[in-house]
């Protein structure tokens, strides 16, 4: 019974031993997990509102409007349903790779070259019947991203390149390829203001869940998640990433292959992103041009960190921070603020998570006596 | 061709002034990255603080009619961002290379949503010292035109080079940063140290940003850096964390970024994006080159996350 309890603690990372497993104790961890987060949230919130309150704008309305563009109708709710979608698949790519204690954050890239990838698959194979195309998009997809990021490990494995600062490099020489080939080669005549890629047809577009507006992007998302999560937690080889991660010496001694690990978690990683870019062309743009650097790769990355690179905790993180985007055009219309307000408040929730890691196994009452 | 009497010399002409003109915010920002890394801890937030300052910057020249002033505003906005930086780091198990990142989000949003009513606005910009006067090839006057933050950075390289070597500070720095044991040894708050020289770093890589919005390209718009920060962070790993070699990586790069404007100026228009992004792609080629899997690099500082 002791035993049990201390596993189940130590299962959840709590500190204090088992002496008197209550619910506290053998929770504690997971509470601890959401409470801090949440609180660093509200944290956020409430300084935002101070700042908006400093350009003369009510913060109550702020939330209110806030709310109400994010969950307050079945509209808005699926705003935030299409936008949480890539969300969930870019955060995935910063996910990943943090098992191995890696810091990649270039999904942004990955989303863009897998965009360009599905979009060149479905321009080859016109006239195929649709969901031929389709899958052909998917694997583009997967594979494009999933090279472009693995790049970023490789380098890091072989070259001792560090994996943060090759990958934003490579959004960068990304968005620059995607340029040069939407302006030259793939570049369709008819696309005068905003050059683009020729159409991939309206047959082959991914559609919507029947009954919504949102698009089955977001059922990718929900079963890449769910995948990740049994892969990294429920497999031996998310074990053997886990331990790499934990200690990359202990790894080498009982013989991972830590070169295989981290160039496969980074190929699932860029994945990922790569089929962020596919959904976002096969369901929402309908062909590649700069309108896919959105930004939702690096909103991913604050969305791994808010739920804390559990590939499970993303799906809810990502439908919040969705939320967030899509109240955004409310606010630029009723309370007249910039569209950048959005960034700011990204940022600012992004500051309070990382500053509340310090908080973690300090709150008195989820410590239990030792 | 209107110049047809200099023809292709227009290009490395355009180069020549483009290391002079480009590399000069690669060149505060590695110098003030190079301070930060030296004590031991890296701010990858100063692609923010370059934003930010390039703002800020603009909106007090735009305010007072003076742009030193604007100078000096983003200077002290970058102080601010660095302290941030430093204060959130401080904290127990904080990972410094997330804060950066956070904050690198945080201050393009800020500077953004601050700088949405500069778009419209001229501000007065910084004077050009003319060092060409003496020729009558109109490219090479416009490449030597050159602003005198430009010089305050090059002097800078060769004195900090000299202050980390011998005076009471640059020690005490390369302390905290090789060793904070040692630094707290001898007394000395490894943290204060710190503090201290991120925020000179902000107040360099804001300078750099004030660069950006008042002399060259010269205004202030969302577009306006893309990635130069993060370039001059990566370009101080390869400059072996010193500053002598930062100011010569920064006039190569300044080289490479103004490439693709020059081939366009001659009518080579086909790779325009691609040669736009060749500082990136010099950046990583160069550090596939020199980084290497077996050993660290030589004169890393010991206690930084980056390189460990």
């Amino acid at each position: 019974m002791t035993a049990e309890a201390a596993d189940s603690a130590e299962a959840v990372g709590t500190v204090a031993p088992a002496a008197n497993p209550g619910f506290l104790l053998r929770h504690g961890g997971t509470i601890e997990y959401i409470l801090i987060p949440a609180a660093a949230l509200a944290g956020a919130l409430v300084v935002f509102g101070i700042f908006v309150a400093m350009f003369g704008k009510n913060p109550l309305d702020l939330y209110f409007y806030m709310y109400y563009g994010a969950f307050g109708t079945w509209f808005s709710w699926q705003n935030t349903l299409t936008r949480a979608a890539p969300l969930i698949l870019t955060a995935l790519c910063t996910a990943l790779p943090a098992q191995l204690g890696m810091v990649i954050i270039g999904g942004e890239g990955a989303l863009l070259i897998g965009a360009l990838s599905a979009t060149s698959a479905a321009l080859l194979l016109q006239g195929l019947p649709p969901l031929v195309v389709q899958m052909a998009m998917v694997i583009a997809g997967v594979i494009g991203g999933g090279l472009w990021i693995m790049l970023a490990g490789g380098l890091r494995q072989y070259r001792g390149v560090n994996e943060t600062i090759s990958s934003l490099l490579l959004v960068y020489i990304a968005l620059a390829i995607l340029n040069h080939l939407v302006e030259g080669m793939m570049r369709d005549p008819a696309s005068l203001n905003k050059p683009s890629t020729r159409e991939i047809g309206a047959a082959n577009m991914i559609g919507t869940i029947p009954g919504t507006d949102v698009h089955w992007g977001l059922v990718f998302g929900l079963i890449a998640a769910v995948a990740a999560y049994i892969l990294i937690y429920h497999t031996v080889f998310g074990f053997a990433a886990r331990v790499a991660g934990g200690n990359i010496r202990a790894a080498k001694i009982v013989g991972l292959g830590v070169s295989k690990l981290i160039l496969t978690i980074c190929f699932l990683a860029g994945g990922a992103a790569g089929l962020a870019g596919m959904v976002e062309v096969a369901a929402v743009q309908g062909r590649t041009n700069a309108n896919l650097a959105a930004g939702y790769g690096f909103t991913g990355i604050l969305v791994a960190f808010l739920a804390r690179q559990n590939p499970l905790a993303i799906i809810p993180v990502a439908i919040l921070l969705g939320g967030i985007s899509a109240s955004g055009g409310l606010l630029q219309r009723r309370l007249g603020l910039p569209d950048a307000s959005v960034l700011v408040l990204q940022g600012i929730i992004f500051v309070f998570v990382l500053a509340s890691d310090a908080l973690y196994g300090r709150i008195g009452f989820l410590k239990g006596k030792s | 061709m209107a110049d047809g009497s200099i023809g292709l010399w227009t290009v490395p002409l355009a180069v020549l002034g483009g290391a002079i003109r480009v590399s000069t915010p690669f060149l505060f920002v590695s110098l003030g990255e190079c301070i930060t890394e030296r004590s031991g801890r890296i701010n990858l937030g100063l692609e923010g603080t370059l934003v930010m300052g390039a703002m800020s910057a603009y909106g007090i020249s735009y305010l007072t009619g003076s742009p030193w002033l604007g100078v000096l505003a983003a200077g002290v906005t970058g102080a601010l961002l660095g302290a941030l930086h430093a204060g959130i780091c401080s904290l127990p198990r904080v990972n410094d290379v997330a804060v950066g990142i956070a904050l690198m989000l945080f201050g393009t949003g800020l500077a953004f949503y601050l700088g949405k009513p500069l778009i419209e606005p001229t501000a007065p910009r910084l004077p050009a010292i003319d060092f060409g006067w003496w020729s009558d090839i109109p490219q090479l006057r416009a490449a030597l035109r050159v602003n005198a933050l430009f010089l305050i950075g090059v002097a800078l390289a060769p004195i900090l080079y000299w202050a980390f070597r011998t005076t009471r500070w640059g020690l005490l720095i390369r302390t905290a940063g090789e060793s904070s044991d040692a630094a707290r040894a001898m007394g000395h708050s490894v943290l204060l140290i710190r503090l201290r020289a991120t925020m000179v770093g902000g107040f360099l890589a804001g300078i750099g940003g004030s660069f950006l919005s008042l002399f060259y390209p010269g205004s202030w718009n969302e577009g306006l850096s893309s990635g130069q920060g993060i370039t001059a962070v990566a370009l101080v790993i390869f400059a072996r964390w010193d500053p002598l070699l930062c100011l010569w990586a920064s006039l190569a790069f300044g080289g490479a970024a103004a490439l693709g404007p020059a081939l366009q100026s001659v009518g080579v228009t086909s790779g325009y994006h691609l040669f736009n992004a060749a500082p990136y792609i010099l950046t990583l080629a160069i550090m596939i080159i020199t980084c290497s899997p077996k050993r660290t690099l030589t004169g890393a500082p010991a206690e930084l996350s980056i390189t460990r």
